[in-house]
């Protein structure tokens, strides 16, 4: 009936997890008892889950990943602990079977339900707006992209509570991940997580591809974008062409676990080497889908703050392009210690040290935006001098391992942890806080309290350098990867300051959660009315904050690039003026079938992974019968009367005057 | 012995680690300067890729410093500019040049772009050669006749075939000073990597792939080796240790072994010692089957299972790992 659960699933002798999930429990039962006393239900369901807004969309995809990002970084923290414990024969507090599990949660999370949905939230909140457009190409897929990929998020978190997490490393490598290695549910839950929220992700992709080649607004040439909406365009045709590799790879996985067959398996014919090529001709494009609109946030952060054009707007673009294309030359620099020949790996060596060019190029144009300009220190601006700093040390480290022969020794130590946690978090991450502080007033109104900014930022900076400097020292020492002990008590110290540098990070998270609630307890002291509270460039600055659900009463023209800031340079300026005569404007409707269809997708996913076989034949029928229903709705849009809209536009500039 | 005893050590050792951390010398695990200066001691004794007793890990130890050293021509501008350019135009210094439309420069844009083509120029020829030079496939030079020696993965040990002493033994290496050795590398099991760190490069072990990698030891010592490829429950301990010993010294090492009793035999012997185990005690062989690595590697491209004992294996690894025991029930 239940198929591989019971009971026992629940792993009710490890103290940890149980404590964590009644603390989940306890802070679950606590928000839906809020929800219930002050009766948001109905609001929550009518204006954010089935919702088809962009935007909302957006910070839906942005709040999820900050709650998993203390989730992921909880895991981190318990790596460290344990690595500053495990020295000279102590096994510390976690036995390799749940420190197994930590470190593949802790990849996968971080990688796949932090970096990915901040990056997705940020694309859906600002393109549109960036590229004057009122929505995206497909609302409703959109809205079903964010459902599936919160259908992952639930699933890697059941994990913690029913049955178990994969403890196969966070890409699962064959043969380690096949039946005969993992006969646990972990790998289960890793494939059905990933496939159902990879497959909102290819949604987004196809999306925001089609969204930015077909719904600029008049006289935005491919050229006038924005370059952050430069960075989205490559970013999503990387995603398009990538993510499909990666759901096939799991597919085939599946096929082995489910149905006996041979790709990755020892015998009979599998290719374990066929998996960790296949996963990583997806894995390597991913990491550049999450920095190159990291790039795109700083370029227009650089530009804003230093009140000064982008220097080498075109060189920009084309840097992106070319990186974007390169990205998928290099894969086998994963794996060079696998045993192929000298001449592929000097040919993937140098496939990857040739993206170091386009990248520097990129660093260059953004000192030369800053040279000759006014910079204003705000928190965005921060973030991207520590990024400048920091990503030019990471990739160096980068192009050290890109050196077939040095990666030779350096391979699977911790040299590789620091250097990606370096691009990556002093990249990604970094890239993400900036478009997190600089695009917030744009959704909510009212800007953030740059004091916790700061202090947030200061601390993730400092506690970077304090966690991940030791482990470049220790790699040389012979220090691996993924170690739940080591006998060396001489690598000790460095290990107890590495762990001090994540406590460092706790702060910088800590500082984030308080900057939130202090900025929200302040907001009508920093209310922002005219919807350009720095000053910026490009047209999400020109309308009002936050945008109305059509973004625009007037779609803008434009005429050059930073096209709102030249506007402004106008004889006269740019006047918020209210217009004479308004139009309807044609809008989406709001629609239950994304999250219900996701919902059904939990259920089959689930299913699957314990082997209810009824439960999976449910979700596919709901599924299905979700889609056709979808298909023959033609009752998907509507018009925003004239009226409406002037009412709207009418009531914005009312508050403006009451400011003026 | 010795790992068992570790392991026991190791449960008690959390309870007690405070006590244990004030009654070791507290000052020598605290110590702001231990911590400051550890990152120095890569120069010094004790770091495996800084100080390299093979001749290979020395090649790449200063292929590792010259690439770092290329790069640090455009790393400390790049850093000296940022912080720089960020001082003298902050907002407030109204001194500073302030060009708001200036976008574009022929003369920076070459620059920018040049910079780092001609770096990246220079680290490609030095990446086209040294991939060939340190290729882990090409044998090493040498007077001394080259020695081979079969690394095998095992859950969660190594077994080490000496095919022409015909001798076995686990966890334990011992190779002759100045010795080129040739290692041919597979798996029992999942993927592991081959690495003695202070001798040099890692290559993977692959069950059913014949993978290779030549080595030498130049100074004599023990050397601590290991996979360093994630492979399981008991990876971490996946440890051996590499005795680099004179030719004497070696030869007593190799007699040593063949007074054992065990044997190594393909298929039994190897089945059993297949079954996962964690910090498995070094243990010897006095007798190994004529061609044990071409049969374990033919034995995955044999039908279904071949002759290993995968079964077997499936069964104990969920009796070694209750979580996912209950979870397959």
């Amino acid at each position: 009936m239940f198929g591989k659960l019971s009971l026992d699933s629940i792993p009710f002798h490890e103290p940890i997890i149980m404590v964590t999930a009644v603390a989940i429990g306890i802070i679950g039962a606590l928000i839906v008892g809020l929800i219930t006393y002050y009766r948001k239900w109905g609001y929550l369901w009518t204006e954010w889950v089935t919702s088809i807004d962009h935007k909302k969309i957006g910070v839906m995809y942005f709040l999820v990943a900050l709650v998993m990002l203390i989730r992921g970084f909880a895991d981190a923290i318990m790596m460290r602990t344990q690595q500053a414990i495990a020295a000279g024969g102590a096994e510390g507090y976690l036995p390799p079977e749940h420190y197994d599990q930590i470190f593949t949660a802790h990849g996968v999370i971080m990688i796949f339900f932090v970096a990915m949905p901040m990056v997705i939230g940020l694309m859906n909140l600002v393109v549109p707006l960036q590229i004057g457009a009122r929505d995206v190409a497909f609302p409703f897929m959109n809205n079903l992209s964010f459902w599936l990929f919160a259908v992952g998020v639930i699933l890697v978190n059941m994990s913690l509570v029913i049955g178990e997490f994969a403890k196969t490393g966070w890409l699962a490598y064959a043969p380690l991940s096949e039946l005969k290695y993992s006969p646990g549910v972990g790998v289960d839950y890793w494939i059905w997580a990933l496939q159902i929220s990879g497959i909102g992700t290819t949604l987004t992709g196809i999306n925001f591809f089609v969204t930015i080649l077909k719904m600029r607004t008049k006289g935005m040439s491919l050229f006038r974008m924005p370059i952050f909406t430069w960075t989205a365009l490559c970013t999503n045709v990387l995603i398009i062409l990538s993510f499909p590799i990666l759901t096939v790879t799991i597919a085939l996985l599946t096929l082995d676990r489910y149905l006996g067959m041979h790709f990755f398996t020892n015998d009979m014919g599998g290719s374990q080497m066929m998996y960790v090529n296949l996963i990583w001709a997806w894995g390597h494009p991913e990491v550049y889908i999450l920095i190159l609109p990291a790039f795109g946030v700083f370029s227009e952060v650089i530009a804003t703050f230093t009140k000064k054009r982008l220097f080498g707007y075109k060189t920009m673009v084309w840097a992106t392009v070319v990186i974007a294309f390169l990205s998928f030359t290099v894969w086998l620099h994963h794996f060079f210690t696998m045993g192929a020949g000298a001449d592929v790996n000097s040919f993937f060596g140098i496939a990857t040290m040739i993206i170091a060019i386009p990248t520097g190029v990129k660093i260059f144009n953004w000192l030369f935006t800053m040279y000759r300009g006014r910079i204003q220190f705000t928190t965005p601006v921060l973030w991207t001098i520590g990024f400048i700093i920091t990503f030019t040390l990471g990739g160096m480290t980068g192009v050290m391992l890109a050196v077939p022969g040095a990666n030779f020794v350096l391979h699977n130590t911790l040299f590789v942890i620091a250097h990606f946690h370096n691009v990556i978090i002093g990249g990604v991450v970094f890239g993400m806080m900036a478009g997190f502080t600089y695009w917030f007033p744009k959704a909510f109104g009212f800007t953030l309290s740059e004091k916790w900014g700061k202090r947030s930022f200061w601390c993730w900076l400092i506690g970077f350098y304090v966690a991940f400097m030791p482990l470049y020292a220790l790699s040389f020492f012979g220090a691996m990867r993924r170690m739940q002990s080591y006998e060396q008590t001489e690598w000790q110290p460095l290990m107890i300051v590495a762990w001090f540098g994540a406590v460092i990070i706790a702060c910088g998270i800590a500082c984030i959660v308080i900057q939130l609630v202090v900025s929200i307890r302040d907001r009508e002291k920093n209310r922002d009315l005219t919807g350009d509270p720095w000053d910026g460039r490009t047209l999400e600055w020109s309308t009002s904050s936050p945008p109305p659900n059509y973004n625009f009463a007037y779609l803008p023209d434009v005429a050059s690039i930073d096209s709102y800031w030249e506007m402004k340079q106008q004889p006269g300026g740019f006047k918020r003026e209210l217009a004479t005569k308004f139009e309807d404007i044609h809008m989406p409707r709001n629609t239950a079938e994304g999250p219900i269809l996701s919902l059904f997708a939990l259920l089959f996913g689930f299913a699957l992974i314990w082997h209810i076989w009824w439960l999976a034949g449910l979700g596919a029928i709901g599924m299905f019968v979700t889609f056709m229903f979808r298909i023959f709705n033609n009752d998907t849009d509507y018009h925003v009367s004239a009226a409406e809209v002037e009412k709207t536009e009418r009531e914005y500039h009312k508050r403006l005057e009451m400011q003026a | 012995m010795q790992a068992a005893n570790r392991l026991l050590q190791g449960r008690k050792a959390f309870l007690h680690w405070g006590r244990e951390m004030r009654k070791r010398n507290s000052l020598k695990y605290l110590s702001v300067m231990t911590w400051l200066t550890a990152p120095l001691l890569l120069s010094g004794c004790g770091s495996a890729l800084m100080d390299p007793t093979g001749e290979i890990g020395q090649g790449l130890k200063s292929l590792i410093i010259t690439a770092f050293g290329l790069m640090l021509i455009v790393v400390i501008p790049v850093i000296v500019m940022t912080i720089l350019f960020a001082w003298k135009y902050r907002g407030t210094n109204l001194a500073a040049k302030y060009t708001p439309n200036w976008e574009h420069s022929n003369i920076i844009e070459v620059f920018v772009w040049a910079i780092p083509c001609v770096i990246i120029f220079f680290l490609a020829i030095l990446t086209w050669q040294t991939s060939h030079s340190y290729d882990p496939h090409k044998p090493i030079a040498s007077e001394e006749e080259t020695m081979t020696i079969d690394a095998i993965s095992l859950d969660w040990k190594w077994l080490f075939i000496y095919p022409d002493e015909g001798i076995a033994t686990i966890n334990e290496l011992a190779i002759p000073v100045d010795t080129p050795v040739h290692f041919r590398v597979t798996s029992g099991t999942v993927m592991n990597s081959f690495m003695i760190p202070t001798l040099g490069s890692q290559i993977y072990a692959m069950a059913g792939m014949d993978n290779d990698v030549y080595l030498e030891g130049n100074e004599i010592g023990t050397f601590r080796g290991r996979s360093t490829q994630y492979s399981g429950e008991g990876f971490s301990e996946m440890l051996f240790d590499t005795h680099v010993t004179s030719d004497a010294d070696f030869q007593a090492w190799v007699d040593k072994i063949k007074q054992s009793p065990n044997t190594m035999m393909f298929p039994e012997d190897y089945e059993q010692i297949a079954e996962p185990s964690i910090a498995h005690p070094v243990e010897y062989f006095s007798q190994v089957s004529p061609d044990f690595y071409g049969d374990l590697i033919n034995s995955y491209k044999a039908s279904h299972g071949g002759s290993d004992s995968h079964g077997e294996q499936n069964e104990a690894r969920e009796s070694s790992m209750p979580m996912s025991a209950q979870a397959a029930e």
